[in-house]
């Protein structure tokens, strides 16, 4: 078979940071300071095992962000270009069953019919209305049986990872007071979980179907990215513009202090989602008017998720900077700055090498803090309908779905609830986090 | 006579540390006990005790504390309210963070008196009167109605002590009363807490680390160290004949020794003529300049190559700001600096880079003046990279780094750690080795020693004096801390709102001092009775 990796502006970001967090970690491994600092936070068990849940979510992202083009037979004649070469991703590729398998309509999770009867004629011309069988769960049915093969292969697989590193700990052989057990129990079930889901997705639909017959589970999976997504590069557009503008602000003075200042109190005071909408809907109108940039929906799709991005990072700078100003003012009076002055160093060498490091729990903090209420921000938007676009899988659509299935009778439930689930085990892991971050690197907080 | 207050065998536990070690004093009727100590001694936490304030974390693991004969460890919490501010009442170091900053402060005293003594409003407001009148606080009346931010330090910690008058104490704690505050304001505050004692017959308890000040206050003394008392003893004999070494340390270090000063004469190395700093008040969205505050108004001295000039003033007379001038920090709007012959007032950054080297300074606070994110080496290292003094590869500078950290006393071990590490005197010595490293030849000392400990200071200063000696360093010496300028000085200069009001060679200001302002400040300043 014939293929090509392809980067989607969104893999580009992503990949980017990868690259700048491995960087940052070889920086802070030559730091003894701010290593030991991240050494405490791993202290907690609770931090351990949320941050475990979160390289869990990243993992999923990053193996959403690897996208590969197969090429389709090369046909002159043909004339449909939007079917040639439609992008797949990794994750793609280990649901390919669940994708080719979709049925005609709903279906509860683990069921072997359809949620609602059909009319069907049978042979003697008599019309009834029955469950239709479904067609990716027809064969067999052995629930118990495929459970605990899943739960066994999963079992392995965590114990293979666990082993491994306790071989590698015992090499290294150095005592750690890291909560190492919790760590192993985290992964354990994290692994056993997911083989669960992931085997029995072969036979069954796990966590249902979508009205038109969408496997949920997939869904789930996919909108993983974009939460992910959404959580981490909108504090990184927001970021510099935050620390460029509150430092100078704090540092200079005068009038540079009052345009940016100024700047931030009128884009504060403007509500955000109506700005949010009116930046998301005249992109759409520059994305409709110019069809000819894109190849493919996803890469369209892909678009506008940049651009919320974009927009999300522009209107949330205001908090960030307004706390880094004030911090920076406080700085910038301390007597370590004044003999520095002292000393004739630069105004950039002192920036750099005295005002930033002593903003960064700042930075870390509101970094972690805003991650969850970005999170949560792209479900309200794209309930709204002002969010991503509607082809695009993203927790938000799932629940914007999910307000129509919730007044049928009986209830469809499971796409509400596998969004609302994966969310929240996301956000909530996110929050102990960031919660363990914060006090461990505000020195408010010691004693 | 029986004690009014008994503290016996109080032992007090964090975790698994001891930090009281049976503590035994007694407070009679009418007596002014002293409680003295170094930062850390344990003097605060015993007057916690005592009010049943302290955080729960610790815990009283032995001993008793009796008010009268009633044990205060067995009252039930209700009964404690009332021994609180009804028989202990407590003033604190900081007035302004012990007012409430949105309730004017008559009435701050006044629920006081209804709250305890269950006064009716007129009543009450009656009698803040009069206890703003028996604590000296002018216009008393008017003062009813005014707000915390709109009286002064001293002002402050008057109506802080009408409080604790209020409801008739028999014991008030003082916990460093006066060490936020000015020499004279201090010296006011300290007569009044004496006459309020003879009118009363209160009994204090005074918490200090400031000799000077228990010779002028106490009856007896008691002396800390890390959770123990030490030494007891009347004032008569604490001074005349103190007993353990740890007092007779206390003392000496406390008592500025008279150095023998050489008399030789040396060029003048910065001169300062007619200097004024005036910062404008800006109003409004385009900045108008409305008025000027004029921190330095015309001030005029000299240093001569070798020497100390110590500029002396209460807070807010200018003399920070004088120095940060020098360091060409803040532009002076008028008047000349010459250092070494080169006029520095009008010299841009450029021209002003070989200057800074010349001319460093040391700060106040020890622990605001070291970047809490570098190592000791790259602080120290900071000045020597952007001036490019010293050498310039980067093992050449560690070795350097090494002999600077061996020269201020510290072990040169210390280069990779970081300021959190260290104690106050031990961070104000890597201040030094970092002015120290562009080998200056003015070092502005910004109040170097008044956030220190009295033995720490005494290392400091005379790690100040050693390199006086040995590298001929000229010092501008900025303190409002009068008992040090006898040590450190040749010169002092006395300023006051901006102005200098008299200068001359240290034993004419102390010993004869011409101008009133001088003379206040000399007569306000608590002594110690000198030993035998």
């Amino acid at each position: 078979m014939n293929m090509t990796l392809t980067f989607l502006w969104t893999d580009i970001m992503v990949w980017f940071l990868v690259v700048v967090l491995i960087a940052w970690g070889w920086v802070i491994s030559r730091s003894g300071q701010v290593k030991k600092q991240w050494h405490t936070i791993f202290k907690s068990g609770i931090a351990m095992a949320s941050a475990l849940v979160l390289l869990f979510y990243l993992l999923f992202t990053l193996l959403d962000s690897v996208h590969l083009r197969f090429v389709a037979d090369v046909n002159e004649n043909k004339q449909s270009v939007q079917y040639q070469g439609e992008m797949v991703s990794l994750l793609d590729l280990m649901f390919t069953h669940n994708i080719e398998n979709s049925e005609r309509t709903y279906s509860a999770p683990f069921a072997t019919h359809e949620y609602v009867k059909s009319i069907v004629v049978d042979e003697k011309g008599v019309s009834q209305q029955v469950n239709l069988p479904l067609k990716h769960v027809s064969s067999s049915n052995h629930f118990w049986k495929d459970s605990l093969f899943a739960l066994l292969v999963g079992a392995g697989i965590a114990f293979f990872f666990i082993v491994l590193h306790l071989f590698w700990r015992r090499r290294t052989g150095k005592e750690s007071k890291l909560p190492w057990k919790i760590a192993y129990l985290t992964l354990a079930i994290l692994i056993i979980a997911f083989t669960w889901l992931y085997l029995l997705s072969f036979s069954y639909h796990v966590l249902g179907t979508d009205k038109v017959g969408g496997d949920v589970l997939y869904q789930s999976l996919k909108s993983i990215r974009t939460g992910v997504l959404i959580g981490i590069l909108t504090t990184l557009i927001m970021l510099p513009v935050a620390i460029i503008l509150g430092v100078s602000a704090g540092l200079l003075g005068g009038w540079v202090d009052d345009v940016i200042q100024y700047l931030y109190t009128t884009l504060s005071s403007i509500p955000g989602v109506l700005l949010i909408a009116a930046g998301v809907l005249s992109m759409q109108i520059l994305m409709d008017n110019n069809p000819q940039w894109f190849e493919s929906t996803l890469e369209r799709s892909d678009i506008r998720l940049v651009f919320l991005i974009v927009i999300l990072g522009i209107t949330s700078w205001t908090g960030l900077c307004r706390l880094l100003r004030a911090e920076t003012l406080k700085i910038s009076q301390v007597e370590f700055v004044t003999a520095a002055k002292a000393f004739g160093v630069g105004k950039w060498t002192i920036i750099r090498r005295h005002i930033i490091p002593n903003l960064m729990h700042i930075i870390l903090i509101s970094i972690v803090l805003d991650f969850s209420g970005l999170v949560l921000a792209e479900a309200v938007l794209s309930y709204v309908g002002v969010g991503v676009d509607p082809t695009t899988f993203s927790w938000g659509n799932m629940i914007n779905q999910a307000r129509l299935e919730m007044a049928r009778e009986p209830m469809v439930w499971w796409s509400l609830f596998s969004a609302f689930i994966f969310m929240f085990i996301l956000v909530l892991a996110a929050n102990l986090f960031s919660d363990r971050i914060q006090t461990v690197l505000d020195p408010r907080n010691k004693t | 006579m029986s004690p009014i207050l008994k503290v016996e065998n109080l032992s007090l536990m964090i975790d698994a540390n001891a930090l009281l070690k049976n503590i035994s004093f007694e407070i009679q009727q009418g007596e002014i006990f002293a409680l003295v100590g170094e930062s850390g001694s344990g003097k605060s936490l015993t007057s916690l005790a005592i009010m049943r304030l302290l955080p729960e974390v610790i815990s009283v693991t032995s001993g008793d504390i009796r008010l009268n004969d009633t044990s205060l460890f067995t009252l039930p919490e209700y009964k404690m309210q009332k021994v609180r501010g009804k028989a202990i009442a407590m003033i604190f170091q900081e007035p302004m963070s012990a007012l409430n900053p949105v309730m004017t402060v008559g009435e701050q005293v006044a629920e006081v008196l209804r709250i305890h003594l269950g006064l009716k409003k007129e009543e009450a407001k009656a009698k803040v009167i009069s206890l703003f009148e028996e604590v000296a606080l002018k216009e008393p009346e008017e003062r009813y109605s005014w707000y915390p931010h709109q009286l002064s330090g001293g002002q402050k910690q008057r109506v802080m002590i009408s409080m604790a008058l209020a409801c008739e104490p028999e014991i008030l704690i003082a916990d460093e009363p006066t060490t936020a505050l000015d020499v004279t304001i201090q010296a006011q505050i300290l007569t009044l807490l004496k006459q309020i004692r003879e009118q009363r017959g209160l009994s204090i308890l005074f918490i200090t680390h400031d000799m000077a000040v228990v010779a002028e206050m106490a009856d007896r003394i008691a002396v800390m160290k890390e959770g123990k008392i030490v030494e007891q003893a009347l004032r008569e004999n604490f001074f005349t004949n103190p007993q353990h070494p740890y007092t007779k340390a206390l003392l000496q270090d406390a008592r500025a020794l008279k150095e023998e000063r050489d008399n030789s004469q040396s060029e003048t190395l910065l001169e300062v003529k007619n200097v004024k700093v005036y910062f404008p008040i800006k109003k409004g969205f385009f900045q108008r300049t409305v008025g000027y505050v004029k921190a330095v108004d015309g001030v005029s001295f000299s240093i001569a190559r070798g020497k100390t000039l110590a500029l002396v003033g209460e807070s807010g007379s200018g003399k920070s700001t004088i120095g940060k001038a020098i360091l060409s920090l803040v532009q002076s709007s008028e008047g000349e600096i010459t250092f070494d012959g080169q006029k520095l007032t009008g010299l841009n950054n450029v021209g002003l880079k070989p200057y800074r080297r010349k001319i460093q300074v040391i700060f106040q606070d020890p622990f605001s003046a070291l970047n809490p994110r570098m190592t000791i080496a790259n602080i120290i290292r900071e000045g020597m990279e952007s001036l490019k003094v010293g050498p310039q590869t980067r093992k050449e500078q560690d070795a350097y780094i090494c002999a600077l950290l061996e020269k201020v006393d510290l072990d040169p071990s210390y280069m990779e750690r970081y300021p959190h590490e260290f104690s106050g005197g031990q961070r104000q010595r890597i201040g030094i080795a970092r002015a120290l490293a562009v080998e200056p030849d003015l070092i502005i000392c910004d109040e170097p020693t008044s956030a220190l400990d009295v033995s720490v200071r005494a290392q400091v200063l005379s790690l100040l004096k050693k390199l006086q000696k040995e590298s001929g360093l000229t010092y501008l010496f900025i303190t409002h801390d009068l008992s040090i300028i006898d040590l450190v000085a040749d010169e002092v200069a006395v300023m006051k709102e901006g102005k200098i009001v008299e200068q001359g060679p240290v034993q004419k200001i102390m010993n004869n001092p011409q101008h009133p302002y001088t003379q206040t400040l000399l007569a306000s300043a608590p002594k110690l009775p000198t030993s035998e």
